[in-house]
């Protein structure tokens, strides 16, 4: 079971045996090693990466280390639970992020007009959608685990009342990225809990019978700024196409094999903006071109069909539906980063992952890693 | 929970399969990304790495150092130092950040706040914060790194001897562009020419690293000028008491080396202070020295009786009778000051005899007096290449009727400048062959002079002038303690709207010392004195008086009484 299709292409020989023996005991130790190895590596580019891209600044690039290290620390405390607790406790973190929303619209503290930040005396200040980022995924596959499959309507309209709540909570901040982010990670719950076609279909229908709703009655201006700016960037090329028009300078300028690490002139002389946070892959790509970007690329797509094959290979559905949720959650992330900076998608402000600045970001990764980890490496038998 | 064995096995078929469609709409996602990103790098990369390229790299304009302006002994009169403009755009500018930036440069926050945003407003992208800063307070505001605030290198023109050589030297305007004098007249010789440089620069326009030199600038040439910086401030300090005494409209002095030719000092009343811009009025710009014309009233009469010399039918002795003290030429009366009778041809400069000179006009006839003084100079062109030089006027001999020629022999119904005047003067200083006059070092001597007339004319017309200032001559306040001074004086109606003013006059004093061996020419003119006196003997020859003796004294020149001069008391070349 252990001996994979996909760990055989990883080495050769005698090499090998050396590998999967090592492999054997870093599992038994809950951990998977080819993952661990790949986020390890992903990590280390992340901190090269945003070197550059802070403008040098070594502060920031220790305060991301020691993001790593935590991170690191708590996936494999989180390993080391098996799926059950989590079943346990996921109706109680779901609970607490959803009172922490509502916190967050009561008394939260914001930047840049949106509140997302609770402080609360003798903790630390922090965002309770990255809590929720995990919690909802959680709850909905302990949920539809409990429930026979496939799926009954009703069974599905309860789920969807569970990711409808934070979703709305989250929207309210307002963090239109966050919330599609979430109930899309809920909604992949169902579609791999055997959420029938004819839902499916008739939810896009449902959302796309919205979207002019939202338009006029949930967006912010802001939000539709982002929209029309997506659309048109040159419309507004100094004020809110900005962003896009010199990240898309920065990535083109590179060319296929880019100017050089650290000889980027848009990030390095600061025409890119949030170079180190949500834009950071446009310091990649001007530096190390198409060949830096893509293997970065190639990076996270080993991450995620690592992913996916470990949730393939779990026991339990509960431990089946989160880790694929969490995998392909993992995978819209990349891509609305990446899509958003070459200007494919709207400006929806996420990070790229395991690169952009951040400690909550960081550590609520690798706390998912730990859970699909978790959930492949406790066995029955 | 028990884990449910069959329907596990039902399940993993149903989530195997839509784990291979996430798969494939990954891959499709995938490979928009991946298009995309391709797109970026290849077709769109060269439009792309222009448009960065155009963000960062930027020519850059480094502005040449204008050249110096220096006395004759390199004294600095003008100098260029290193300045920095501070401007913002607007569209970029964060007008949160602008109550920082006011505070270092001192101005008003408010003031600043309501033109960023008005500019802001009108969609400009162009806006001067302050201008000629001192570089230390620049970089004070540039280090702030604010976004849309920036700063170019500049020069700031400096006069150190001020309102002194205003008038000479000029001013430049706030681009450094020549706007008056010789800035004016030299401005592409001074200016040099701007260098241009490819530079990478960072979004708050700092450069970054240098990318090639187009061209290195170059500095502008140095002008170095005749003027001796000592003598004029002596000239100016004089000549600006004197029209403040005498509550006198305005006043000039010109001193010329009566050997080369050369502008020792050329001031003016009223002057102005070009460091200060606030303070600058058109009517106090005036080089009237160069640029305003006199009537040179009795200090033409010298050039009359050196025609008279000139001509070889008179001689300093031969005697002319002035009685009964007027003459009546056409349906006009000349008069002297009293009736003088028989006078010598000394006697008439001596007296400043009107009926003599008209005399001695008519004898000789309307073309040789305008020959004669127009081989002096008198109505030519200094040729100093001053801009607002004026040329003056003396009518041909087919305009000078019998009055006229009378008039112009006393000098009235010509017109000169000071400079001019004092040019003429070097005829007789110079042996009668007159030297071209100089302002520049830089203009090779001529070596050719012009004769005007035989060099024993010359003298004999210095010994008479000499006797202008003996005690009972019109000039005797002229005198100088220790040297033989000579000179003329003048007092001209003022041509007012009604033909001549009864109560506007000029007061001038033409003078020449030593006589023995003439070394300084000094024209001095006090323009509307009021009071009671107004005569030149009064009023601009006790100027001459003060001015030659210091800048005797200063050149070191031998006095004629045996005495020796006090010692100098500033350093500089003798």
């Amino acid at each position: 079971m252990a001996n994979t299709d996909f760990s055989r292409t990883m080495g050769s020989g005698h090499h090998q045996h050396g590998f999967d023996r090592s492999r054997a005991w870093f599992e038994r130790m809950h951990i998977d090693l080819i993952l661990f190895l790949l986020i390890l590596l992903l990590a280390g580019c992340g901190l090269l990466i945003l070197y550059s891209g802070s403008g040098q600044d070594m502060t920031m690039v220790k305060r991301q280390a020691l993001h790593f290290l935590i991170g690191f620390i708590v996936l494999i405390v989180v390993a080391q639970f098996p799926p059950r607790f989590y079943q346990t406790v996921a109706p109680w973190a779901f609970a607490i992020g959803v009172i922490a929303l509502i916190g967050v619209l009561v008394m939260g503290v914001g930047a840049k007009g949106a509140q997302r930040w609770l402080e609360l005396p003798g903790l630390p200040r922090f965002q309770p959608s990255e809590l929720v980022k995990l919690a909802l995924p959680l709850t909905v596959a302990w949920y539809m685990s409990t429930r026979p499959v496939p799926p009954r309507f009703f069974d599905l309209i309860k789920a969807m009342i569970i990711i409808g709540l934070p979703t709305i909570l989250i929207l309210k901040q307002p963090d239109l990225g966050t919330s599609i982010l979430i109930s899309a990670s809920g909604i992949l719950v169902l579609f791999f809990a055997g959420m029938s076609w004819a839902l499916i279909l008739s939810m896009i229908g449902i959302v796309a019978a919205c979207a002019p709703l939202m338009w006029f009655f949930v967006m912010r201006e802001y939000q539709k700024q982002r929209v029309l700016t997506f659309l048109n960037p040159e419309s507004d090329p100094l004020g809110s196409g900005w962003n896009i028009i010199q990240s898309k300078t920065a990535i083109g300028s590179g060319g296929i094999d880019g100017k050089g690490f650290l000889q980027g002139t848009q990030s390095q002389l600061e025409f890119l903006p949030e170079s180190h946070t949500d834009f950071i892959i446009a310091v990649l790509a001007e530096e190390l071109g198409l060949i830096g970007v893509l293997a970065l690329l190639i990076l996270y797509f080993l991450i995620i069909m690592r992913c996916l094959y470990l949730s393939s290979r779990c026991e339990t559905l509960f431990g089946r539906l989160l880790s694929g949720s969490l995998a392909v959650t993992f995978f819209i992330y990349v891509f609305v980063n990446i899509g958003m900076v070459s200007g494919i998608l709207p400006v929806v402000g996420v990070p790229l992952p395991l690169v952009s600045y951040g400690g909550t970001s960081v550590v609520s990764l690798l706390t998912a890693f730990g859970l699909i980890m978790s959930m492949y490496t406790h066995r029955q038998n | 929970m028990n884990a449910q064995p069959n329907q596990e096995t039902t399940l993993s078929g149903i989530t195997r399969w839509r784990f291979t469609l996430v798969l494939v709409v990954f891959g499709c996602l995938l490979a928009a990304v991946l298009v995309r990103l391709v797109m970026l790098h290849t077709v769109d990369q060269p439009f792309l790495f222009e448009q960065g390229e155009k963000r960062t790299v930027r020519e850059e304009v480094q502005p040449a150092m204008r050249g110096m302006i220096t006395d004759r002994y390199g004294k600095p009169l003008a100098v260029s130092t290193p300045v920095v403009t501070l401007w913002l755009n607007p569209q970029q500018v964060n007008v949160q950040q602008l109550p920082a930036v006011a505070t270092d440069l001192g101005l008003s926050t408010r003031e600043l706040v309501r033109k960023v945003e008005r500019a802001a407003s009108q969609g400009r992208s162009f806006l001067y914060i302050k201008r000629q800063v001192q570089p230390e307070l620049a970089q004070q505001v540039l280090k702030r790194r604010i976004a849309g605030i920036y700063g170019d290198d500049d020069f700031r023109r400096f006069y150190p001897a001020a309102e002194v050589t205003a008038h000479t030297v000029g001013i430049v305007d706030v681009d450094g562009n020549g706007q008056e004098g010789l800035e004016l007249a030299f401005d592409e010789f001074l200016q040099g020419s701007e260098g241009s440089r490819q530079v990478v620069k960072d979004l708050y326009g700092n450069v970054i690293k240098q990318l090639k030199v187009n061209a290195v600038p170059k500095p502008g040439g140095d002008l170095a000028l005749t003027l001796d910086l000592r003598l004029q401030y002596l000239a100016y300090r004089e000549l600006k008491a004197a029209v403040s005494q005498h509550n006198a409209k305005s006043g000039s002095a010109v001193l010329v080396d009566a050997r080369s030719g050369d502008v020792l000092a050329l001031v003016n009343q009223p002057s102005y202070n070009p460091n200060n811009r606030a303070s600058l009025r058109a009517e106090n710009m005036r080089n009237r020295a160069i640029a305003d014309l006199i009537e040179p009233g009795s200090t033409i009469k010298p050039f009359t009786v050196a025609a008279a010399l000139s001509s070889g039918r008179y001689f300093p002795g031969s005697e002319i009778n002035t009685a009964p003290g007027y003459v009546r030429v056409k349906n006009k009366t000349i008069r002297d000051h009293r009736n003088y009778g028989v006078l010598d041809i000394t006697g008439v400069i001596t007296k400043s005899s009107n009926v003599g000179v008209t005399y001695l006009a008519h004898q000789l006839g309307a073309e040789n007096i305008w020959s004669f003084f127009s081989k002096a100079g008198i109505g030519q062109a200094t040729v100093l290449g001053f801009p607002g030089e004026a040329v003056g006027s003396l009518p041909y001999p087919e305009q000078m009727d019998a009055l006229r020629l009378a008039t112009v022999s006393y000098g009235y119904g010509l017109s000169v400048s000071p400079l001019q005047l004092a040019h003429a003067y070097t005829s007789f200083t110079q042996g009668g062959c007159r030297n071209p006059v100089r302002l520049l070092m830089n203009n090779q001597p001529q070596t050719e002079c012009q004769r005007v007339m035989p060099a024993k004319v010359a003298r004999q017309v210095l010994d008479m002038l000499e006797t202008v200032t003996s005690k009972q001559g019109t000039g005797s306040r002229a005198r100088v303690a220790g040297y033989r001074v000579g000179g003329k004086t003048g007092t001209a109606h003022k041509v007012g709207q009604q033909g001549y003013e009864d109560s506007e006059y000029t007061a001038v004093f033409s003078g020449i010392a030593p006589i023995s061996s003439p070394d300084l020419v000094l024209v001095v003119v006090i323009d509307s004195p009021q009071g009671k006196e107004y005569y030149g003997g009064e009023v601009a020859a006790p100027v001459f008086s003060r001015i030659m003796q210091q800048a005797l004294r200063l050149r070191q020149v031998a006095p004629d009484d045996g005495s020796v001069p006090a010692l100098q008391m500033a350093g500089g070349p003798a």
